[in-house]
């Protein structure tokens, strides 16, 4: 057993939520200045040199990246052979929320009441956290402020096993298309295919963590992703939807068996500002 | 090059706006999004006046984060306009000339936009940051318990925008993506 303090955890949980609101990730960065390049709508292009400017800008530690500073998704590996002492690690990370929402100038977005009275809970918590038990003795957070914009326009579809691959494709392509500009494009799109409802969902957010542009280990997947951004691509949404090329800069599909009468495909997309941080104790 | 455009809006400025055009606008903007809109309608459902003279202004749909000590404002780029489609038409009837967000409005928002004269343009999204550079002096004018979603008067100088929809029904979102189409 190797014991983490829950004070480590709730001080890291606020570093990373901060960080993360903050500076955007260098593989989000690789993937805008690719697009830039690529991009053929010279509005689209001056599009992409601003949220740069931005990112720049930001990343100087006074401004945040986006206004929405988002609700706070955690993502937890959790080593079979840790303890957490000095408290439990559901409360130590919503401190650590709590500490970065309220300190580091971000924006509380999370409301009590959601069908009725909608009140602040003041501070951003709870946290979304989502903990996947495994093999070793260390702790793997990663810290996801998720934007509601993109959020909104996400979909899951019940597809009936007939449809196959194609109805897969239409199904993630016509969801872009419907969310159009709303969900701040150049979007990174995480696709679940299989498992149940909420599995499903779980794994196209998941697919979210990934580094941007990496592509699934499995070829068949792989090829998958490849043909879904193309499609998207060719929709003419692009940044901001102003009109271009570039709408998405990645496809991320992870998939999981599922049910012989099932085809369930979630759809979470992710906008350009593509805030994840990570760091294992 | 973008057209300069000083606030509040009149007439011969907005038959001047067309889709596409880039504007860098200077003077006053109100802050608002979804709770602040759905008390404003209220208000006037039972013949209250509304926090603010809205005759000729332009609405800013954003919630900032904090503002750090020394600062105007913190982050504020705009939100998802698509939400406030439900009270728009009620504020542009009753003389909104502007509103400033991202992403399409409904057919309805259109339609009162036509007839009324009034325009709506897009900021660039996530791009709060470089947005608030715009923004030199901000203060709670209204609902004030709202924290981030209160209704806050802006003056804002070039604050960069693109004209999504206007009075002669053209939607920079359409044409754009109709553009650039494939297959």
């Amino acid at each position: 057993m190797r014991e983490i303090g829950a004070e480590e955890v709730t001080k890291t949980v606020a570093r990373l939520f901060q960080e993360a609101c903050y500076s955007l990730p260098d593989d989000v960065l690789i993937a805008l200045k690719r697009a830039r390049e690529i991009e053929e709508s010279p509005v689209g292009r001056e599009v992409l040199d601003r949220i740069l400017e931005n990112a720049d800008m930001a990343g100087r530690g006074e401004v945040p990246l986006c206004q929405d500073t988002g609700d706070a998704v955690v993502f937890l590996e959790l080593g079979q052979d840790v303890h957490i002492v000095g408290g439990d690690l559901y409360s130590a990370i919503n401190e650590g929320v709590r500490l970065a929402y309220t300190e580091a100038y971000l924006r509380k977005s999370m409301v009590y009441q959601p069908f009725s009275a909608r009140v602040n809970t003041g501070d951003n918590t709870p946290a979304i956290i989502h903990a996947d038990i495994v093999p070793g003795d260390r702790l793997k957070i990663f810290a996801v402020p998720k934007g509601g914009g993109c959020e909104n326009p996400s979909l899951l579809g019940m597809l009936l096993p007939a449809s196959g691959r194609q109805g897969v494709i239409d199904f993630v392509v016509d969801t872009v298309d419907v969310a159009g500009p709303d969900s701040c494009p150049p979007i990174i799109i995480g696709v679940g295919i299989g498992g149940t409802v909420e599995k499903t969902m779980l794994l196209a957010k998941r697919s979210l963590l990934r580094r941007v542009g990496e592509p699934n280990p499995d070829s068949e997947v792989a090829e998958l992703e490849r043909e879904i951004l193309q499609r998207v691509n060719n929709l003419g949404i692009g940044p901001m939807g102003y009109g271009g090329r570039a709408t998405a800069l990645a496809v991320h599909i992870e998939v999981f068996p599922c049910h012989i009468a099932s085809l369930p495909v979630a759809v979470n997309l992710q906008c350009h500002s593509a805030r994840h941080k990570e760091a294992t104790l | 090059m973008p057209k300069k455009v000083t606030l509040p809006l009149d007439d011969e400025t907005i038959r001047d706006l067309r889709v596409g055009d880039s504007v860098l606008l200077s003077g006053i903007v109100y802050v608002a999004r979804d709770v602040a809109h759905k008390r404003m309608v209220e208000a006037m459902d039972s013949g209250r006046d509304l926090p603010f003279a809205i005759r000729g202004q332009t609405i800013y749909f954003t919630g900032p984060t904090p503002a750090r000590p020394g600062r105007v404002i913190g982050s504020a780029g705009p939100t998802t306009s698509g939400r406030m489609d439900a009270y728009s038409p009620r504020l542009i009837a009753k003389g909104l000339k502007g509103m400033i967000g991202k992403g399409a409005r409904s057919p309805v928002v259109k339609d009162a936009m036509k007839e009324h004269k009034a325009v709506y343009f897009a900021a660039i999204g996530g791009a709060g940051a470089l947005l608030s550079r715009s923004i030199k002096k901000a203060k709670v004018v209204a609902y004030e318990d709202l924290g981030a979603e209160a209704i806050r008067q802006l003056e804002v100088e070039d604050f960069p925008v693109t004209v999504v929809n206007d009075i002669y029904g053209g939607d920079l979102y359409q044409e754009g993506k109709a553009k650039y189409r494939r297959g």
